[in-house]
């Protein structure tokens, strides 16, 4: 199994959550996230004083899916997340040694 | 003060006052949303309660005897008044003050008294030790503020009487006084810690609209109250508070956008203040062209005047001396140069022809007013400083106020915090919350 980790714009939350379902994942967990990469912050100014701002608001998009998928799956979230433009992101993947589904204690593949 | 039991009220003008006494009351309300939304998360409670508790003590001193030394009868060089009226002896529903009834009187006076306290906790925001806090207010607000009222607006007081200064309601009492003892206090205190390192925007801007729009509504009690009366006095100052709020938005605005390149909310805001700020002494001597010339100055000038503080290192949190001082100036001084026969009744500004008389009298109110309540506020500061600590502590500080003096959190923020059901939250009622100071 692998765990796929997205780094996403947020306002690319739905197209990625629909080609996600459209693929038949089941299920993901999204958490709000700050970073930067070469896309830089952004200035603020309060009565004239001006601040930077280097952090940059993202969701992270993490799913785990089995070992086949993993391709079709960040193609599709690449896909979806995709604007062209600097800042759109990251997209990773990880082995993931096991997974247990907490209500049945199902184990491995039967617990995605 | 003339208590004349014989003499009947003015309907109307009671009427007026009545109203107007509460639209000022608002204002400390609209002040601490005003100042809450610009601080950081972590103290807005605090900084909100430093405005309401102002609220409490100004009123037990004033009614005790900060009214009775304020507008009681001169005691002599009309420096202050005496302490014939302390605890509001002698004074029933009869007793009149002019055309209202006297305890109206005090009490509309007495609003101001609280804002111009409250308007101070701007300059020292997020770091104040609020047992020092309480101590400060009622000491402040006899030494400073009730002298400085008796000298404007007292009975025989001597920038009234004397040397014959105009102050309509309240350049010198109100924001040239809180814009100096702000300036005192935060030097006292010294800056926030992370003072131009850290980041220290404001947390919440609709709060910040919210507030100004609260205080210029109740501006209009404050100006146009001053008149004492239902009448065209009253009128003219209620119009000249929204020009001179207006021309003080759009010249803040058009420096933001010359300047930095946008026009802000916050910065709306703080020109609409600036230049209500400004109109404030000078709304019943100057004309609408008067008016909106004053706030006009006052929205740009003020723009600039919120900056120095980088420059000159001194941590006024939120303004209290670029807007309450520097706007306060700006509007005593401008009545030298717009007061107009119509609306003074006899004097006359530089521009009417009065030549440079007046504008002298303004200059020495407002260095002496300034002078006073700067070295006053901070001898006051450096007291309770030595006596009790003025300051949060270093972890309080860092914390935030809201936790560690009033065992509150402000905000419900994500599933792990207050806003969890209890049973799934890292909190669970107890018997009795203790706070860990």
């Amino acid at each position: 199994m692998k765990l796929i980790t997205a780094i996403v714009k947020p306002y690319r939350l739905d197209e990625v959550k629909t080609a996600l379902q459209e693929l038949g994942v089941h299920g993901l967990t999204v958490t709000e996230a700050s970073g930067y990469g070469r896309q830089r912050g952004h200035t603020e100014v309060y009565r004239g004083a001006e601040y930077q701002v280097d952090l940059v608001p993202k969701v992270r998009i993490e799913v785990v899916v089995e070992d086949g998928d993993s391709d079709a799956v960040i193609d599709a979230i690449v896909k979806a997340a995709q604007t062209g433009k600097i800042g759109d992101g990251k997209v990773w993947a990880l082995p993931v040694e096991t997974v247990v589904r907490v209500r049945t204690g199902e184990r491995g593949p039967d617990a995605l | 003060m003339t208590t004349l039991a014989a003499a009947h009220a003015d309907t109307g003008d009671t009427a007026w006052l009545l109203a107007a006494t509460a639209l000022v009351l608002l204002m400390t309300p609209g002040l601490a949303l005003f100042y809450g939304g610009m601080v950081r998360t972590k103290s807005v409670l605090n900084m909100l309660m430093m405005s309401f508790v102002s609220i409490a003590l100004v009123t037990v001193v004033w009614l005790a005897a900060g009214y009775s030394l304020a507008f009681g009868d001169d005691i002599g060089g009309g420096l202050i008044g005496g302490l014939k009226h302390a605890g509001m002896a002698d004074l029933g529903p009869d007793s009149v003050q002019g055309t209202v009834p006297t305890l109206l009187f005090a009490t509309f006076q007495l609003t101001f008294a609280i804002i111009t306290a409250a308007l101070i906790s701007g300059a020292v925001a997020d770091r104040v030790k609020f047992g020092a806090w309480l101590v400060f207010v009622p000491v402040w607000a006899l030494l400073v503020y009730v002298p400085v009222t008796h000298w404007v607006w007292g009975p025989g007081g001597w920038i009234a009487h004397r040397l014959g200064a105009l102050d309509f309601a309240g350049g010198l009492p109100v924001e040239i006084t809180s814009g100096a003892s702000g300036l005192a206090l935060c030097l006292v205190l010294g800056p926030r810690l992370g003072f131009k390192k850290d980041a220290m925007r404001p947390h919440n801007l609709p709060m910040v609209m919210l507030g100004a729009g609260l205080l210029w509504f109740g501006w209009f009690g404050f100006n146009a109250g001053s008149a004492l009366g239902a009448n065209g006095l009253a009128a003219a100052a209620f119009l000249n508070t929204l020009a001179a709020g207006c021309t003080g938005l759009l010249g803040w605005l058009f420096v933001e956008q010359k300047r930095d390149g946008h026009p802000t909310t916050l910065g709306a805001a703080s020109g609409a203040v600036a230049g209500l700020v400004a109109i404030t002494p000078s709304c019943g001597s100057v004309s609408l062209l008067g008016a909106l010339v004053v706030g006009l100055a006052a929205g740009v000038v003020c723009s600039y005047a919120v900056s120095w503080k980088f420059k000159l290192n001194y941590d006024d949190s939120l303004d209290v001396v670029g807007v309450h001082l520097v706007g306060g100036i700006i509007g005593t001084l401008l009545i030298g140069v717009f007061a107009e026969k119509a609306m003074t009744g006899g004097t006359e500004g530089l521009l009417y022809g009065g030549g440079l008389a007046q504008l002298g009298k303004q200059l020495v109110a407002v260095v002496v007013v300034a002078a006073y309540a700067f070295l006053v506020t901070y001898g006051i500061g450096k007291l309770i400083d030595k006596a009790l600590g003025f300051r949060a502590s270093e972890d309080q500080e860092y914390k935030g106020l809201d936790l560690t003096v009033h065992a509150e959190t402000a905000y419900d923020h994500g599933v792990l915090g207050h806003g969890a059901p209890v049973s799934s939250s890292v909190l669970s009622p107890t018997q009795k919350v203790k706070s860990q100071a």
